[in-house]
């Protein structure tokens, strides 16, 4: 097993579904931020066979976690503090999502009026239904859609 | 202030009071001919429509008040390249209500968060039409005097009608309401619609193939128009577009208190021969969609007829 350094603080995602890390990676949008990651694909897991795992270092407030119940509410997100996990979070479906996917519908007002926000909103959460808050159009949460 | 985007904005009994509204309004015109004396209406159209558009305005001027407004993108300045957002705040300084028809979908919501003056969605694409709606349970309940114990046939394009997809929405509110889907197999009703709206309301309905066969039970018969414009292949659209007619011969199966709708235009799914029958009262809904569309500007302007 890869051995990667502890945390002393910051969040571990596990129990990603093995080949999203890097998804997760771009929509918490760690590329853009200046801390330690460490992205683990493909890890051992009695629970899934294989999975996917990113060690963030950063202070806690500084993640948007609740992209994470979008893209799968199932991942696992250890709260590391003085390199000790103290809390889990527990994911559900956020009731809105702002900015983190894009409408395709092309004859929605997203695609000519400029400086608007994507907003879509929590339509049906036993199927993991999102809309458009403009024209309605459905979309799948990440974890349903694949 | 309140907007209209959906036929769903209003509740139950809020419609209720649009409704009666509209109904005082049909016997008592001259009741509320100065009711909007000195208020403007805009009247933005960014597509042509000539019923919507002369509905709105004529709603308008039979309150008293003025119009203002565009009938297409080319002649405002969206064809400079404004926004909506922009537009709407322009108009707010110029108008008290505005009604908006845009191709875009969610182009008058757009408008409404940027308002400072009420915003009625006169149709965003294939997505809503509420003064249409609210035009049809207008015309209903006066004709029929109800909104539930009703057996509907919906037939025509059920797959993009907008209108259809609307007035199945507002009807499953109504206690004991049964839809009868008359499609041809190719333009039968979507499934969110069957799926999230009819049966997750446990509502009654079925899906047939020939008119004939729905005629004898209904209530009410809201014939649509096959859109050629929702067509990618003419091919299709040839084939489709006279797969039902209503004539006289058919009116003949139908029960003696059965109502004919529809949205209009019509084109040939409706045979001019039954325009004379008094069972086909669409032109009578057009006179109920100004009606209707005076109570929605008063309501939302909140002005006050005593």
């Amino acid at each position: 097993m890869l051995n990667v350094g502890q945390l002393n603080e910051g969040v571990v995602l596990d129990h990603i579904e093995a080949g999203k890390s890097m998804q997760i990676y771009r929509y918490l949008k760690l590329d853009k931020m200046d801390c330690c990651v460490a992205i683990i694909k493909n890890a051992h897991s009695n629970k899934m066979g294989k999975k996917d795992i990113i060690k963030v270092e950063c202070p806690i407030d500084q993640l948007d976690l609740n992209v994470l119940g979008y893209i799968d509410h199932k991942i696992t997100v250890n709260i590391i503090k003085d390199a000790r996990i103290v809390s889990k979070k527990v994911l559900s479906l956020p009731e809105q999502l702002v900015n983190i996917i894009t409408c395709k519908n092309p004859r929605c007002i997203t695609s000519i009026e400029q400086g608007l926000d994507q907003v879509f909103f929590l339509a049906d959460p036993e199927k993991e239904i999102y809309r458009c808050r403009y024209c309605e159009e459905k979309y799948r949460s990440m974890r349903r859609k694949s | 202030m309140r907007h209209l985007m959906s036929p769903l904005d209003f509740t139950v009994e809020e419609l209720d009071k649009l409704l009666n509204l509209a109904n005082d309004i049909e016997k008592n015109p001259e009741k509320y001919a100065h009711a909007c004396d000195g208020k403007k209406i805009a009247t933005l159209f960014y597509e042509p429509s000539t019923r919507t558009r002369l509905s709105f305005e004529a709603a308008m001027l039979n309150l008293g008040g003025s119009v203002l407004g565009f009938s297409s993108a080319d002649s405002s300045s969206a064809a400079k390249g404004e926004s909506v957002a922009d537009t709407i705040r322009i108009v707010s300084c110029y108008a008290d209500i505005c009604a908006m028809r845009h191709p875009k979908e969610g182009a008058p919501l757009v408008a409404s968060l940027k308002s400072s003056i009420p915003v009625i969605n006169a149709g965003d694409g294939g997505h809503q039409h509420p003064t249409q709606t609210l035009t049809d349970l207008l015309t209903i309940r006066s004709l029929k005097g109800r909104l539930d114990n009703l057996t509907i046939g919906l037939c025509g394009d059920l797959k993009f009608g907008r209108t259809v997809h609307s007035l199945i929405h507002a009807l499953v509110r109504y206690p004991n309401v049964r839809f009868v889907l008359i499609s041809p197999e190719e333009l039968r009703i979507p499934d969110y619609i069957r799926e999230d709206v009819l049966k997750r309301n446990n509502q009654d309905f079925r899906e047939v193939v020939r008119l004939e066969d729905a005629l004898p039970e209904l209530d009410l018969l809201y014939m649509t128009r096959v859109q050629k414009e929702r067509f990618f292949n003419e091919e299709d659209y040839v084939r489709m577009k006279d797969f039902y007619i209503l004539d006289k011969a058919k009116m003949k199966l139908a029960g003696p208190d059965m109502l004919v709708l529809h949205p209009l235009p019509r084109v040939n799914e409706i045979s001019v021969e039954v325009d004379d029958d008094p069972r086909a009262v669409y032109f009578k809904q057009v006179q109920y969609g100004v009606y209707v569309r005076m109570a929605l500007i008063l309501t939302l302007l909140e002005v006050e007829v005593c």
